[in-house]
């Protein structure tokens, strides 16, 4: 499953938020893998996430492959949107 | 001890003083010295063994943070537990786990493969564009060397083991070394590298003991057991001060002590001089979030905004509504005082990621601030609207930086008229008649004064720029930094120049450099005609203590006599000299926190209750 977002949030994917982000992607089975241009990265490596640097307006490509792949994607989709919980 | 101390010589250090207060006593180093990596060769068989020690030490260390994070667990401090939880994510990360793993059993030891993996890691972070994500390579070196500590069996000093009361020395602290700072009795610290705005300054402020950052090698310099004393706000650090000095930082904490206490009731006096003249306080801001500080230490409102901030750390640029949203924010906080927003300033030493800017050989000198602004109209007529549109809602005036000359003004002018003709057009409410003022900091606006003083609602001089421009100095280079002085025949006469320009336009001038929060100055700037002080909050009630003993009919005379000076070096050892004569305790202290504000708030009692009143009224006719 393959979904697209846009980063929010004013810090985009700082230490803070890509700390949330691997937490809850490490509670699922699936394999997840986080895309920003050409540069695709392991969605439960804080370090890749980090390496993304993915700052405010970035747009994100999730890809979600395993038994609980709709529940990840529904969980780190809602994580995004809702700017992790930022302001 | 006495005896042992005096023998060890005295060092004086100068850093950044990043988190205020006074401290002397003993220093606990703790060492974070890079562990040297030992190579060695692991035959196959003994792979499956080096895995379990990798995998033992891993364990440990996790534990080590999760037990870190445990004990910070307040309110105040959930940002630190997010920066533990990272450094714990670091450690579980697939990319450095699966990365030993085979690095063992390719047949190496688990220091070294982890030592590649961590460097390679590293080299991705270094190639990233921005600066905030490059830096998180630095929470890689912490996690990692975190690990290889409990690897080698070396333990992992902690600021827990600091007994007694202690100042840390340290080459840098980790946010894990920080975090334990809360629950520690850690009375101050000073380390080699960092800046205001590093985790250690952070935690520093928000524990209100004092620090001192960016000492380059001050952990080589000092042992645990030395004393040292130290002071947050100047950056001043001794080590092993003499009988005399820690008889003055003993004085200068005790101060300090009473100040803090008398800050609420001082914010109130107002900042007059002994013979009844009035110099506005305001101060110098960059984050909406410094409103709670120019409230608490008395500002008369905001002189300086700078807006820079808004254009960092994002890939696009921010919309007029998020300039709207900003400027908003202050514009109510300080009303109906008045805050000055400078519009864009990067270039230079600024760097902001999205624009692109095509490297400068001189960027002091190249197309920064007003120039950018001028060559891309876009960007600067949404941040004007911001503006425009807030000054609605407040009393909001605009500053151009680094004008040099009419035509900038002008051409800045008609930008601003076609903001506010698009706001009309789209029926939008916005400040119609808002004031526009200029940044004196180059020659050329100095000696041009007087047909700037026409076309401008006000100036403010930025002494920083017009020290370094007029005096054609580098200030990142330190061979001619020696040439850096404020007070420098030159650059008097240039504040006094543009002060009468100012004068004679009828239009204020203000300034908002260094200068205007160091009191050594006070008496000179005001005496060269100043009528308005910008600054640090932080700052500003030992300015208004200043101005309280000043006389203003003095100061000129001071100021005209100190303009007939030939060398900077001879006015600045005739103003201490005069200083010292007038405030007796001038070097004992430095006026810094010397506030025996007990004798001002007696003394002024009547003039406090008078501003009271007045500051009460004047809220209410805010709502």
């Amino acid at each position: 499953m393959t979904s697209q977002y846009t980063i929010a949030n004013r810090l985009g994917l700082h230490a803070r938020a890509a700390a949330q982000m691997v937490k809850a992607a490490n509670r699922f089975v699936s394999e997840i893998r986080v895309k920003t241009g050409d540069r695709e990265v392991n969605g439960k490596s804080i370090m890749g996430i980090l390496t993304l640097a993915a700052i405010q307006g970035s747009l994100i490509i999730l890809t979600v492959e395993g038994p609980d792949e709709k529940e990840a994607l529904t969980l780190l989709g809602s994580l995004i949107m809702g700017k992790f919980g930022e302001e | 001890m006495p005896g042992e101390e005096t023998k060890k010589p005295l060092t004086q250090l100068k850093g950044m003083g990043v988190s205020e207060g006074v401290a002397l006593g003993p220093i606990y180093l703790l060492e974070r010295e890079r562990v040297a990596v030992p190579h060695s060769r692991i035959p196959p068989e003994g792979a499956e063994a080096e895995l379990a020690r990798f995998k033992k030490a891993l364990a440990a260390t996790q534990r080590q943070l999760e037990l870190i994070k445990k004990r910070i667990q307040t309110e105040e401090s959930r940002d630190l537990q997010y920066i533990i939880d990272a450094q714990v994510l670091i450690l579980k990360d697939v990319l450095l786990l699966q990365g030993t793993e085979d690095g063992i059993r390719q047949g190496l030891n688990a220091e070294w493969a982890l030592e590649l993996v961590r460097d390679r890691i590293k080299t991705v972070f270094e190639h990233l564009g921005d600066e905030y994500f490059r830096e998180r390579r630095s929470d890689v070196d912490y996690a990692v060397e975190r690990l290889l500590r409990s690897l080698l069996k070396r333990r992992v000093e902690s600021i827990e083991d600091v007994k007694g009361n202690m100042i840390v020395a340290s080459r840098d602290l980790s946010p894990a070394d920080t975090a334990q700072m809360v629950h520690s009795r850690v009375i101050g610290f000073i380390t080699d590298m960092g800046s205001k705005s590093s985790h250690t300054a952070i935690m520093a402020r928000s524990l209100e003991i004092p620090a001192v950052v960016g000492l380059k090698n001050v952990s080589q310099l000092v042992k645990t057991g030395d004393v040292v004393a130290i002071d947050g706000f100047t950056g001043e650090v001794v080590i092993n001060p003499d009988a005399a000095t820690r008889q003055r930082f003993a004085e200068l904490k005790k101060s300090f002590r009473s100040y803090q206490t008398q800050l609420p009731r001082y914010r109130r006096l107002p900042a007059v001089t002994r013979d009844g003249n009035p110099i506005r306080l305001v101060a110098n801001i960059e984050l909406v979030e410094e409103m709670g500080a120019v409230k608490r230490y008395g500002a008369e409102g905001v002189g300086l905004y700078r807006t820079e901030f808004l254009f960092m750390n994002r890939k696009d640029l921010p919309t007029e509504e998020e300039h709207y949203q900003n400027y908003r924010k202050v514009a109510e906080a300080v009303f109906p005082q008045p805050a000055v927003i400078r519009t864009l300033d990067i270039g230079g030493d600024k760097f902001v990621s999205q624009l692109e800017l095509a490297p400068e050989l001189n960027p002091a000198m190249g197309l920064r601030a007003i120039r950018f602004c001028l060559k891309e109209p876009k960007i600067f007529k949404s941040q004007l609207k911001g503006i425009l549109r807030a000054g609605e809602l407040g009393n909001l005036k605009i500053m151009l930086p680094m004008i040099s000359g009419v035509e900038e003004v002008r051409a800045a002018r008609e930008i601003i008229e076609e903001a506010q003709a698009e706001l009309k057009k789209d029926r939008a409410r916005f400040a119609a008649g808002i004031p526009i003022g200029i940044m004196v900091e180059t020659p050329s606006a100095v000696a041009a004064a007087d047909l700037l003083a026409r076309e401008v609602d006000f100036f403010s001089i930025g002494t920083n720029d017009l020290i370094q421009y007029s005096l054609a100095i580098d200030r990142a280079n330190a061979a001619v930094s020696y040439l850096y002085e404020p007070l420098h025949p030159g650059v008097l006469r240039m504040i006094r120049s543009v002060a009468d320009a100012g004068r004679a336009q009828q239009i204020r001038v203000a300034i908002c450099g260094e200068m205007a929060g160091d009191p050594f100055y006070t008496a000179v700037l005001l005496g060269l005609g100043l009528e308005e002080l910008s600054m640090s909050p932080y700052s500003i009630p030992r300015i208004k203590r200043m101005i309280r003993m000043i006389d203003q009919g003095e100061a000129r005379n001071l100021a005209d006599r100190l303009l007939g000076v030939p060398t900077g070096s001879e006015i600045a050892s005739l103003l201490t000299k005069k200083m010292e004569e007038w405030f007796p305790d001038f070097r004992s202290d430095q006026i810094l926190y010397k506030t025996s504000l007990d004798d001002d708030l007696m003394k002024g009692g009547k003039d406090a209750e008078h501003d009271t009143h007045l500051g009460i009224s004047s809220r209410r006719t805010s709502g």
